[in-house]
């Protein structure tokens, strides 16, 4: 990936033990720190390791970068284990599905030819897992998503939508945490926060947790924004 | 000791060396577009370099000091002025209270740096004061500057200060310069259809020998809706790989990736920490401060570099920067 960072292929499709072992990977890393990397991102089945080539030409003066780098991250990854240490959380997030809340919520009803209520039947049944944070801070990628309300992407992406929002993209599913511009079909939304800066962890899911929606109504939606704000 | 925003230009914002370790959590690096002319403007006033500036786009603000203050402008040329008289980019003034500091449209590059001796007072966010736009936190309250915002400013510490920014402070009244000023060629503005260098990227080998003897020499223009999350490029249209969008996994600022409709997005500094798009090449790192300074409309042309070479490229820069700040701080040292 470029000058200033490195790819660690884990495979080549979603699967939720190779997702285990990318976690486990990160997750030790991060706790064991190599000189020179700045940053490690864990994702579907791919670990990016960002470094500071200045920093490491000057740490190993006469070699080269990219292999000194290669070869700590390969030794120190031998050393990693095979599932994450950390046990995963479990949330039931609320949601009010549907009205202002949920502006597709009729559209992708009517895409699979079932009724607004079907599809908050099936979208709050399953247990998701949290498969990678990325996009923006504190998106969690859900997987785990059942097909007959998978729907594609919107052809024209939204310029803002509401922090909070849970929407479907294709075969995953997710909450916006803050306001952002965005392509997935909203369908309801929570008042919890997922990300708060100030906050230690600042980020509410991990990768690994498990996550299952629960409907709301719009009263007690208003209620639990109050008491979170 | 503050700096009043009297118009707030196209997008200023609160800049500096980025927010790393964080990219884990979906927390973006943001930082400095250009980060050489920012490192060069923090060095001018005495600064560490990883202090905040204010990144100015392509039509600049208009700013009223609250306070006496050394200030130093770098990057896209802006027709800078104080009280209507122009301020040389690539040195420091002394500029007293109450002057109005005015920017105009980038006439040489798209993004000029302000820096501030002292930096700006605002709170560090996850270790970086770099604004999260996408966010809505760091820099000043996570947002672009706007008319009427009261940006609070630190005073220089006398013990890290050079003492030309000392001298300075204490000239009399007005404006006043020292009596040098860097090369601007230390920092290279983008010239017409200029050679941006990058290295293979993670899909190199998947797109066809075509398209890879394509990317490097055809010409292309960067187009309107390019901003701090990535350029949008127009150009022959490059043929993705077979199989189109790869799984999310995590990106690099620099990266060239090819959408569907092959006209290829290069990502920068607020991009996103996750992609889905084949990554075709990565501009070199020491190449990103001159892709930083294209404006929309800019031609450019790509050229093939080993990873060995841009290494070679950045330490060599960095070699010659290390002996600027040496220069600069020899001054009335």
């Amino acid at each position: 990936m470029g000058d200033s960072a490195l790819v660690v292929e884990f495979g080549q499709r979603v699967d939720a033990l190779v997702n285990r072992r990318v976690q486990a990977a990160a997750e030790y890393l991060l706790a064991h720190p190599l000189a020179g990397v700045t940053d490690v991102v864990p994702a579907y089945a791919a670990l990016t390791v960002h470094f500071d080539p200045l920093d490491v030409l000057r740490r190993h003066p006469g070699h080269q970068a990219f292999d000194t780098l290669r070869e700590a991250v390969a030794a120190a990854l031998a050393r990693a284990p095979a599932a994450p240490r950390r046990k995963p959380r479990s949330h039931e997030i609320p949601v009010c599905y549907g009205g202002s809340h949920g502006d597709d919520l009729a559209a992708v009803a009517e895409h699979h030819g079932l009724e607004p209520e079907d599809v908050i039947r099936l979208h709050c049944a399953p247990t998701y897992e949290v498969h990678l944070l990325g996009f923006v801070p504190g998106f969690a990628y859900l997987g785990g998503l059942d097909l007959r309300i998978a729907t594609p992407r919107r052809d024209v992406p939204r310029k803002v939508i509401a922090a909070g929002s849970v929407a479907i993209g294709g075969e995953q599913t997710g909450i916006y945490p803050s306001a952002t511009p965005g392509g997935w079909n909203l369908i309801g939304r929570t008042p919890w926060w997922l990300f708060r800066p100030e906050a230690d962890p600042p980020n509410r899911l991990a990768p690994g947790d498990r996550v299952k929606f629960v409907a709301i109504g719009v009263g007690e939606f208003e209620t639990l924004l109050k008491a979170a704000n | 000791m503050s700096l009043r925003v009297e118009r707030a230009g196209l997008l200023t914002t609160v800049q500096d060396l980025g927010r790393h370790g964080f990219q884990h959590l979906g927390v973006m690096v943001n930082g400095a577009m250009d980060e050489l002319s920012h490192r060069m403007a923090n060095a001018l006033v005495g600064n560490a370099e990883d202090d905040a500036t204010l990144e100015l786009t392509l039509s600049g603000p208009t700013l009223r000091l609250g306070c006496d203050a050394v200030i130093a402008v770098c990057g896209a040329d802006m027709d800078a002025r104080v009280d209507g008289q122009p301020l040389p980019s690539w040195r420091p003034a002394r500029v007293p209270a109450g002057a109005r500091l005015e920017f105009g449209r980038a006439t040489r590059g798209a993004r000029a740096y302000l820096a501030m001796a002292g930096g700006f007072d605002l709170p560090p966010v996850m270790g970086s004061r770099s604004t999260a736009q996408r966010g809505g936190f760091g820099g000043f309250r996570g947002r672009a500057l706007r008319r009427g915002d009261v940006i609070p400013l630190r005073s220089p510490e006398e013990a890290h200060t050079p003492r030309w920014v000392r001298l300075l402070s204490r000239a009399r009244r007005g404006v006043a310069y020292p009596s040098w000023s860097v090369a601007h060629t230390e920092v290279p503005m983008p010239r017409e259809g200029q050679v941006i260098r990058a290295v293979p990227g993670r899909h190199w080998q998947t797109f066809t020998l075509k398209t890879r003897e394509q990317f490097a020499g055809v010409p292309y223009r960067v187009l309107l809706d390019s901003d701090r999350m990535g350029y949008r490029l127009e150009g022959l249209a490059l043929a993705a790989p077979r199989g189109g969008d790869v799984l999310s996994e995590g990106m690099a600022t620099g990266a060239v990736q090819v959408p569907p409709s092959g006209q290829p997005i290069v990502l920068m500094a607020d991009r996103a920490t996750t992609g889905g798009y084949p990554v075709l090449a990565v501009v070199a790192a020491v190449d990103l401060p001159l892709m930083a300074q294209l404006a929309p409309g800019d031609q450019l042309r790509f050229e093939l570099i080993t990873v060995l070479e841009s290494h070679a490229l950045l330490a060599a820069r960095e070699r010659q920067l290390a002996r600027t700040a040496e220069a600069l701080r020899a001054q009335l040292a």
